[in-house]
């Protein structure tokens, strides 16, 4: 009986052996910070996957992929098994992307919103999300009563403070009394944390809502309340579709199917992209009709000018909270100075966490 | 009528051999889940327990997973068998990562075999100390270790962010919520070359050496499983319940801080918000799985170990939803009380009587 069973599990095993195969077609990987339903950050990498798997080519996913020592073995994992380009999705995967890239020379990884690019197979690539900012300062400069906008931030890192300050400048312009309250949470994805973070500042007297952060809770935080609110990286109209003006979507999708297509025809080449509304990785969402045509009309023309160029979401005067002059009258802010950033400009209330 | 009744002979061959069936039972309950969502279960389960250890890579992978598992499992085995319910692993785990991180960007560039030594040490006794205020509430205050370990996870958390987006980060990061890089000398040495499994491994071996030594050859050993069985025998044997209680504890917080130490100096690198994938919380299971025996808590590691790898695995070839992992480690810890149940107590179906009634 014993040895029947031994003999039964050996050739099981040697099934199993056998029926693992090779796959030499091109692949596609995609590794996730959370999950593809959070309706946000993911749930837009994924929709930008999905392009890519509709374009024809085969595409595999890793959804919620810790940040910790996990990530190297999984962004290994899908370079050993086959995948000849690799998106990992977030700013924690950085140095396990370039750790993995040195040892797959011929496997392209794109790391999206990092700064290291080590090796000649790693590309780096993020939107100018700050772009959208602009706009939702300009909508919430004008829909604003109490003057008061509240900004739910996930960490003080150069690209959240540029959205900050970009909103806050754009409010400033058509509405100079303007104030932005802030409440960090440090985190990307917590809708618990976040609907606590937005009902404080709607308790702070804050009529608008604005996330940095993933999750739709406090877009339905506000509806519940009764302010405005926008949507963050994908459009959360759904959720709140009294409150939501607009939202600012991540549109991965054209850079995604470019980038796949270059790799499987060889003509992938390192470079570090930062596309805008000019080249559509920012989208915005259908505008509310509840602001008014007069405003969607500013805003789709403001829209139009930061695309062409006309506009910058950083043109000067720009202070710092101290007075102290950041960029001169009639100058735009550089790209360096952009990707560095890590001053509020006036009229931002707090600090820094440092 | 069924009646419960408690069994008076417990055979010890079927006590260690229950998890085994557990896992047995959770494969079959697996491939079932499978074949619902719509998935081969023979192919499912091959890609989920066979496929990542079948290759040299896969199996240092499962090392470099199992090795704090192994490690704080050990630890809580102190804790759990002298009936001390000790929760906080991960908080432990954390601290100790703190206080060793520190320590390694204290020695950022800086030369000298002692700096690993030292950061390994400073784990453990961070982890030590944070282990410790739950025992010394519960014995001089009688407060609830379980509430008091538990909550201080949160502290341990919330610490390590304020440091990692705060005092220690990284100057040259962006602001980024992470610290430097530690220097060579501030890492565990890589056994061998293109795997990641690391000289943490040692650290885990000898301490399930000590650990057997001490609870099976011990009088302190002794002392900590007759104090689990009956307090009251112990406290009338004159054994000083208050020094047990904060010894098992020191025991427990030094493995847990260890293994976050093992993990920042080896895989990891650097301290940033995410040093542990809860494998303080995962390390209870680990325990109880390997029946709070050190040799059965080194198996009972590698198979928790494995379902995570198997749930990265078979997601990268099936897309099967990463959960399963969390899935399969919930129903081996059911099966495993479940058929403890029925091992410690037996079903009786009893037939009525007409004059009962």
């Amino acid at each position: 009986m014993y040895k029947l069973f031994l003999r039964g599990l050996i050739s099981v095993l040697f099934l199993l052996g056998l029926s693992i195969n090779a796959n030499a077609d091109f692949k596609v990987g995609f590794v996730y910070v959370g999950p593809t339903g959070d309706h946000g950050w993911t749930y837009q990498h994924d929709e930008g996957r999905k392009a890519v798997e509709a374009a024809g080519i085969k595409t595999t996913y890793v959804e919620s992929v810790p940040e910790g020592a996990d990530a190297e073995r999984v962004i290994r994992q899908l370079a050993q098994s086959g995948h000849d380009l690799i998106f990992t999705t977030s700013f924690g995967y950085m140095d396990p992307t370039n750790k993995v890239a040195k040892d797959f020379p011929n496997v392209k990884f794109e790391h999206a919103t990092g700064y290291k690019r080590e090796h000649s197979n790693v590309s780096t690539y993020s939107a100018r999300f700050y772009e959208g900012r602009t706009l939702l300062g300009h909508m919430a400069g004008k829909m604003t009563k109490t003057n008061t906008i509240g900004y739910i931030a996930s960490f003080p890192i150069p690209e959240v403070i540029r959205g900050i300050n970009a909103m806050t400048l754009a409010a400033q312009k058509v509405n100079p009394d303007i104030k932005t309250k802030i409440v960090w949470v440090f985190t990307w994805y917590d809708p618990g944390k976040e609907s606590e973070a937005a009902q404080a500042l709607i308790d702070q007297g804050a009529d608008i809502i604005m996330q940095h952060t993933d999750s739709t809770a406090p877009v339905q935080v506000a509806e519940k309340a009764g302010v405005w609110s926008f949507g963050q990286a994908s459009d959360m109209q759904r959720f709140a579709p009294k409150s939501i003006l607009t939202s600012i979507i991540d549109d991965w999708a054209p850079y995604y199917v470019e980038r796949s297509i270059a790799a499987r025809d060889g003509t992938w080449k390192q470079q570090d992209t930062w596309h805008g509304l000019k080249e559509g990785m920012v989208a915005m969402a259908p505008y509310n009709s509840a602001m008014g045509s007069d405003l969607v009309k500013e805003v789709e023309q403001l829209q139009k000018d930061l695309a062409s160029g006309k506009a910058h979401s950083f043109t000067g005067p720009i202070y710092d909270q101290k007075g102290n002059i950041l960029v001169a009258e009639g100058a735009v802010a550089d790209d360096g100075m952009l990707a560095g950033m890590n001053v509020y400009v006036k009229g931002v209330e707090g600090d820094i966490p440092q | 009528m069924i009646k419960i009744e408690k069994r008076n002979d417990v055979s010890r061959s079927i006590y260690f051999l229950t998890p085994v069936l557990a896992i047995f039972l959770t494969l079959f309950g697996g491939g079932i889940i499978f074949y619902i969502l719509g998935f081969n279960p023979i192919e499912a389960l091959k890609f989920f327990f066979i496929t990542p250890i079948s290759d040299l890579y896969g199996l240092s992978e499962l090392l470099v997973k199992a090795t704090p598992l192994c490690l704080i499992a050990i630890g809580l085995s102190f804790c759990f068998k002298s009936n001390n319910w000790n929760i906080g692993a991960e908080g432990q785990l954390i601290f100790g990562g703190i206080v060793g991180g520190g320590v390694a960007l204290l020695f950022y560039n800086h030369d000298g075999f002692y700096v690993l030594p030292i950061i390994i040490l400073s784990g453990a006794i961070g982890g030590m100390l944070f282990a410790m205020i739950p025992a010394i509430l519960k014995t001089y205050f009688n407060t609830n270790e379980i509430l008091v370990s538990l909550m201080l996870v949160y502290v341990a958390k919330l610490l390590l962010d304020y440091l990692v987006v705060g005092p220690w980060s990284n100057p040259e990061g962006f602001n980024f919520p992470e610290t430097r890089q530690f220097s060579k000398t501030a890492r565990m040495p890589i056994l061998f070359d293109g795997l990641r499994i690391h000289a943490g491994i040692f650290i885990t071996l000898i301490n399930v050496f000590l650990s057997w030594l001490i609870l099976y050859k011990t009088y302190l050993g002794f002392q900590i499983k007759v104090s689990g069985l009956s307090l009251k025998t112990a406290k009338y044997a004159g054994y000083k319940g208050k020094t047990m209680i904060i010894i098992v504890f020191m025991i427990s917080g030094a493995c847990a801080g260890l293994a976050g130490v093992g993990e920042i100096t080896g895989p990891i690198g650097q301290l940033h918000r995410n040093i542990s994938p809860d494998y303080g919380f995962t390390a209870i299971i680990v325990a109880f799985l390997g029946r709070l025996n050190p040799v059965g808590i080194i198996f009972a590691s590698l198979i928790v170990a494995l379902t995570y790898l198997g749930a990265e695995t078979a997601q990268i070839f099936l897309q099967v939803p990463k959960y399963t992992g969390q899935v399969f480690q919930g129903m081996i810890l059911f099966f495993l009380l479940g058929s403890d149940y029925l091992l410690f107590f037996k079903i009786k179906f009893l037939r009525l009587k007409k004059n009962e009634l």
